[in-house]
């Protein structure tokens, strides 16, 4: 049997990092075929030059076994392959309608269009309004266009990044029960995700990425999540040392009571009435899929905004919830933000200016609004040894760095304040195995010394292994949280996914 | 073969500059065969253009009077381009400064008060910061478009200024002409070795672009204009406000820009006319650009771009060339500088292929 | 209605459509290269450009006809630069722009220096018969010179063309959301060196009307500003072409009654009037960016940012 689309010894270089390296796989018809990868493992790449959107350095692509060459998107469309990216290609200023008519090959009229979109919609249970513009939508409906479009194109094969990354457990499995169908009339999937259990359950085939290589193909089914684990990471998951358990009367060092933020963004998310209560030593692990206010709780908790009352955040019996960033800081609290490039690190400024960041308020690096940069050197050079970060050069900017060494770096810059709280999302985001170990060990070590931690991740197996105790974001709001121990990961899953209560019964609406 | 741009790896620092030397070298070049056109010789038009203006000590004297209101508005945008802050109306700014600082010294016109001059100074600077204060208000509290706002205002200024020289301050004893009456000896800054053209405020420009240099690079506020300029958000995480960012920067460029206007209203007019707005606020950013974004290059930039404006007026008088030429090289070396500028950031890479995904 | 105040009001608005037609031309360029998301500051180099070029050609050749094409396409090359920095070599447009006027203006200088104090005839009305001997509006609508015409035709059809073709829509997208309309496999480069490409033609024909129509004779900086005006005239058309229109209007109004509020005693300075076009302009940019969810019905997202594609 020809396969669908053969992938033969494709390459795709950036400069002089090689994202993806002679990668060949094939893609049979009417399979789901899993490409499964860490952040950073070159699928996104891989699936792009599919699509037409970027071109390989080397190598080609066989559709039904004849050669062709991507030229681009247009013609992959053509060739019947469409793709709902994680990122959506969508034109706010525009209606639903003339978003889909823009992926559409031929010119046809809007209310045909629109017709059409209606049709699908009905069809496939994604409801939409093709007059709705598209800046007034929410983000689950932003997808269902993205869907609709491809549908629309009749497609021989369906690309689909991350597509569930966006939603909850019952809109995932709505979407699993249409590519089933799909594929079931033939379509082919490539289904890009990093969720074990999700590649486990729906896919045929699946093909393994680690560093921009490929390093395994099996099938998902046969496999176990730890085995397909190890083929995505690479080493044997290592595990951390854990300290002992945390007493009941150790003192609440951080702690939240009602905190409501409203998002700033229209299409973020509300935080409602959020309570937690951090001990000494106690790491209080956050999950949740992404977009449930994630980023809304980093930046109320961190006083980048501020919160309701001043009650809202206590800080070793501080109220501060209308205080910012710095007098948080300033009462020994320290912060990872999620997003590396840009928000804890600026990219065209050196380690040392970088270290000034968020130690400006609290350390004698500057004096009377002059900067010390000597003391500041002296600074880095301390975070560089202790948390063993490589750069190409002494002091060199911090977009130079690997987004490892880059993210040792913001680790190491707070930890090396001994901070009393620490607030800290997606601490191992994209990081290699090593370098994931070295940043979980060092949370650890520092709530042994007596910090309250509060750790945001949507890497399940992190929270599992790290938290003492867990409670899950949904929606914007948060859960009890409960001791590690006595909570499973399926309950933390039905969590995640908005069912909360004894029986699992009780479903909000998602 | 085709040629395409492709991103390099990182920066290049030699580019960053070689590119303001390869610049203004092409439009050295450029303008001599624009020489060439005019049926003129070349080496004729490039001597009388760059090398005759800068002959005698009164002519080096008036290039730097001439260079020092261009240093001056450059080094407050300067503070604006690092923030990422698109002030482009410091021509409306320096012209609010001449209007402040000419309106004081026209209203004390009888005044011999040591104190008059400084008051005329300190009136130019809060002029130019009035009128940079309202881009900056209409973007934090509307999200109006910076751009869009400062440059709209740059011809309402200059309207002002128009209307004012024909109205209200317009000089009683002077025949219906459209200028104010001359400013009294106490609101002039004074000049040195017995020159017209070499005053006081030129020290004073150059002492802002030391002081600028210190705090762009060795201070608190420096970093947080650098940080708020490429990364918002860490800027946040920092704990500076980008209210306060865009308040502070708008407001420092706008006061640079109103000093250069009341300082050449004072050591070079001595009156307020319809002509005091010659496009220096625009040349300005030329300034800026060529000088890194550092106010010492600055400096540099601003003595080019101001023996560029002697040269025109040479050529003019020697050549009968129309001091248009001024603009065209002016507007040709920014150009050729953008272009140039690309190259930091981006290297050529010939391929045989066409690209057929060309965007 | 005496004969003599028909008369009057017949001028005034023959006026009024000379003073708005430049306007209506160069904002209805620089609306189409705004809707693909390029902000071009140098129609008022552009312009002059024009200006210099259609009336040196006019008066060489004698051809008037000949003068209009060399207008608009010297408008066009000078924006082909434009965009070729700006969407080639991915220099910042604000800036480029700048370069643009500058270097227009002192070309137009250097180009037009032996042409100063001459004069042709300039570009005739045409009077559509019998139509146009109706009174008061008949000479208004029915005895126009050809551009003027053009003028409304063009904006008609730049109607036309954004909102009922599919490359208008395309267009729209990509001023809208480059990284989305790359991603569709749109060439968002192509498109916008053709918008540009068009927005300069249309500067150049402004500029042409200024010396073949209105004045008849070349004059340094004789674009007075107008090339800044229509720019601030996108802007207050909140990115509407209909809009532009009502504006060009406005603005042509404004600018007709400045030569005459003096000598007929309203008690107005000329100087308000002349900046009243700026002023309104902020007004209504504060009026749509206030409020965010109209501000992005309307205004092109991708506005003035640079559009690095990651090949």
């Amino acid at each position: 049997m020809t396969a669908l689309l053969e992938v033969k010894s494709i390459s795709k270089a950036f400069g002089d990092f090689y994202a993806n390296s002679d990668i060949s796989m094939k893609i049979m018809p009417g399979e789901i075929h899993a490409l499964l990868g860490e952040n950073g493992a070159g699928k996104s790449t891989l699936v792009k030059m599919m699509y037409g959107v970027l071109r390989p350095t080397a190598g080609e692509f066989h559709w039904n076994g004849q050669p062709i060459v991507m030229t681009g998107p247009a013609f992959a469309r053509e060739l019947g392959i469409g793709m709902v990216f994680q990122h959506f290609s969508l034109f706010e200023a525009l209606t639903v309608g003339e978003n889909v008519a823009l992926s559409l090959p031929k010119d046809l009229a809007m209310s045909d269009v629109n017709q059409k979109v209606r049709e699908v919609s009905e069809n496939y249970g994604l409801p939409l309004d093709p007059d709705r513009a598209v800046h007034s939508l929410s983000v689950g409906e932003r997808q269902r266009i993205e869907i609709v479009r491809c549908l629309l194109q009749d497609p021989k094969l369906l690309i689909m990044d991350e597509p569930t990354s966006v939603l909850t457990p019952q809109e995932a499995d709505r979407l699993f029960e249409t590519l089933e169908q799909l594929s079931s009339e033939g379509c082919s999937i490539l289904y890009i995700s990093h969720k074990l259990d999700e590649v486990r359950r729906l896919c045929n085939t699946a093909t393994i990425l680690r560093h921009g290589e490929l390093v395994a193909s099996c099938d998902p089914s046969k496999e176990t999540p730890r085995s397909l684990a190890e083929m995505m990471v690479g080493t044997k998951i290592s595990s951390v040392s854990k300290a002992d358990e945390v007493t009941g009367d150790e003192k609440v060092r951080f702690s939240t009571s009602n905190l409501t933020v409203p998002a700033e963004d229209p299409l973020g998310t509300d935080l409602k009435a959020i309570n937690m209560s951090v001990r000494s030593g106690e790491i209080l692990g956050i999950a949740g899929v992404a977009g449930n206010g994630q980023d809304e709780l980093f930046n109320a908790l961190s006083g980048e905004v501020l919160a309701n009352g001043s009650d809202a955040v206590v800080i070793d019996g501080v109220a501060v919830g209308k205080q910012g960033i710095n007098q948080r800081r300033k009462l020994s609290a320290a912060f990872i933000p999620e997003e590396r490039n840009g928000h804890a690190a600026v990219g065209d400024l050196s380690l040392s200016r970088n270290a000034l960041l968020s130690t400006h308020a609290t350390s004698p690096n500057q004096r009377r609004g002059l900067i010390d940069d000597g003391a500041l050197r002296g600074y880095v050079d301390e975070v560089v040894k202790h948390f063993d970060v490589r750069a190409s050069k002494d002091n060199a900017n911090a977009a130079s760095l690997s987004g490892g060494n880059l993210q040792k770096f913001a680790v190491g810059r707070e930890m090396l304040r001994e901070p009393g709280v620490l607030i800290v999302s997606q601490p191992t985001w994209g990081v290699d195995a090593g370098a994931a170990a070295v940043i979980r060990q060092a949370l650890l070590d520092l709530a042994s010394r007596g910090a309250a931690i509060v750790m945001i991740s949507q890497d399940l197996e992190e929270i599992f292994e790290v938290s003492d105790s867990i409670a899950v974001i949904s929606e914007g709001t948060l859960s009890e949280a409960r001791p590690a121990k006595d909570i499973t990961v399926e309950e933390v899953g039905l969590l995640m996914g908005g069912i909360t209560g004894e029986g699992g019964d009780h479903v909000h609406a998602a | 073969m085709f040629m395409r741009l492709e991103a390099r790896s990182e920066p290049s620092p030699i580019m960053t500059y070689l590119s303001p030397v390869i610049a203004v070298s092409v439009t050295v070049i450029i303008v001599g065969f624009i020489f060439v056109g005019m049926g003129i010789d070349p080496f004729v038009g490039l001597k009388t253009y760059f090398i005759t203006p800068l002959a005698k000590l009164s002519s080096i004297y008036e290039l730097l009077a001439k260079a020092s209101p261009l240093v001056l508005i450059a080094v407050g945008l300067i503070f604006c381009f690092r923030a990422n802050i698109w002030n482009i109306g410091a021509e409306g700014q320096y012209t609010l400064g001449a209007i402040f600082g000419g309106w004081v010294a026209v209203s004390f016109h009888e005044s011999e008060s040591m104190l008059l001059l400084p008051a005329v100074l300190l009136a130019g600077v809060v002029g130019g910061m009035l009128w940079a204060a309202i881009p900056a208000l209409l973007k934090i509290y509307f999200k109006a478009n910076e751009i869009l706002t400062s440059l709209m205002l740059t011809p309402v200024a200059v309207l002002l200024l128009d209307y004012l020289v024909r109205g209200p301050l317009r000089d009683p004893d002077g025949y219906n002409m459209p200028e104010s009456r001359f400013f009294p000896d106490a609101a002039i800054l004074p000049t040195l070795f017995n020159s017209y053209s070499f005053h006081i405020g030129i020290f004073v420009s150059l002492l802002v672009a030391i002081l600028a240099t210190v705090l762009l690079y060795k201070a608190m506020l420096g970093y947080k204009v650098d940080v708020s300029g490429s990364a918002p958000r860490a800027a946040r995480f920092g704990g500076f406000s980008s209210i306060r960012m865009t308040i502070i920067v708008f407001l420092i460029s706008g006061a640079c820009a109103g000093l250069a206007g009341t300082m050449e209203v004072s050591a070079r007019t001595g009156q307020l006319i319809p002509t005091i707005p010659l496009g220096y606020g625009f040349t300005a950013i030329i300034v800026a650009f060529l000088g890194r974004r550092n106010p010492i290059g600055a400096v540099f930039a601003g003595l080019l771009l101001a023996l560029s404006y002697m040269g025109g007026e040479e050529v003019q008088v020697k050549l009968q060339v129309p001091s248009d030429l001024t603009g065209v090289l002016q507007g040709l070396l920014l150009f050729l500088l953008l272009g140039c500028d690309t190259l930091i950031n981006h290297r050529f890479v010939f391929s045989r292929k066409e690209i057929a995904h060309e965007s | 209605m005496s004969l003599d105040m028909v008369d009057l009001l017949t001028n005034a608005m023959l006026g009024i459509i000379v003073a708005a037609t430049p306007y209506m031309l160069a904002a209805t360029g620089e609306l189409v290269v705004e809707r693909s998301g390029v902000l071009n500051l140098g129609v008022e180099g552009m312009m002059i450009v024009g200006a210099v070029t259609s009336y040196i050609v006019a008066f060489s050749t004698g051809s008037l006809v000949l003068g209009v094409l060399v207008g608009i396409l010297a408008g066009a090359f000078l924006s082909l630069c434009f965009a070729f920095w700006t969407q080639t070599l991915l220099t910042n447009q604000v800036a480029t722009g700048l370069a643009v006027t500058l270097a227009g203006i002192g070309i137009a200088g250097l180009a037009g220096r032996n042409f100063v104090g001459t004069t042709i005839s300039p570009i005739p009305q045409l009077y559509i018969p019998y139509l146009s001997d109706i009174p008061l509006i008949g000479k208004v609508l029915f005895g126009l010179d050809p551009i003027a015409y053009f003028s409304f035709i063009l904006i008609f059809l730049v109607i036309w063309f954004l909102w009922k073709t599919r490359a208008g829509l395309i267009l729209r997208a990509v001023g809208d959301s480059h990284d989305s309309a790359h991603a569709l496999g749109y060439p968002v480069v192509k498109i916008r060196y053709m918008a540009i490409l068009f927005g300069g033609a249309c500067a150049g024909l402004a500029g042409t009307y200024l010396t073949l129509v209105h004045t008849a004779f070349w004059a340094p900086g004789m674009t007075a500003q107008r090339g800044w005006t229509a720019l601030a005239l996108v802007v207050f058309a909140s990115w509407l072409p209909w809009r532009v229109v009502l504006g060009a209007y406005l603005f042509g109004t404004v600018g007709y009654m400045q030569l005459f509020s003096q000598g007929m005693g309203v008690p107005i300075p000329s100087q308000f009037l002349s900046s009243l076009p700026y002023l309104m302009t902020i007004v209504v940019l504060v009026l749509i960016s206030r409020d965010q969810f109209r501000a992005k019905a309307n205004t092109p997202a991708s506005l003035g940012k640079v559009f690095k594609p990651d090949l």
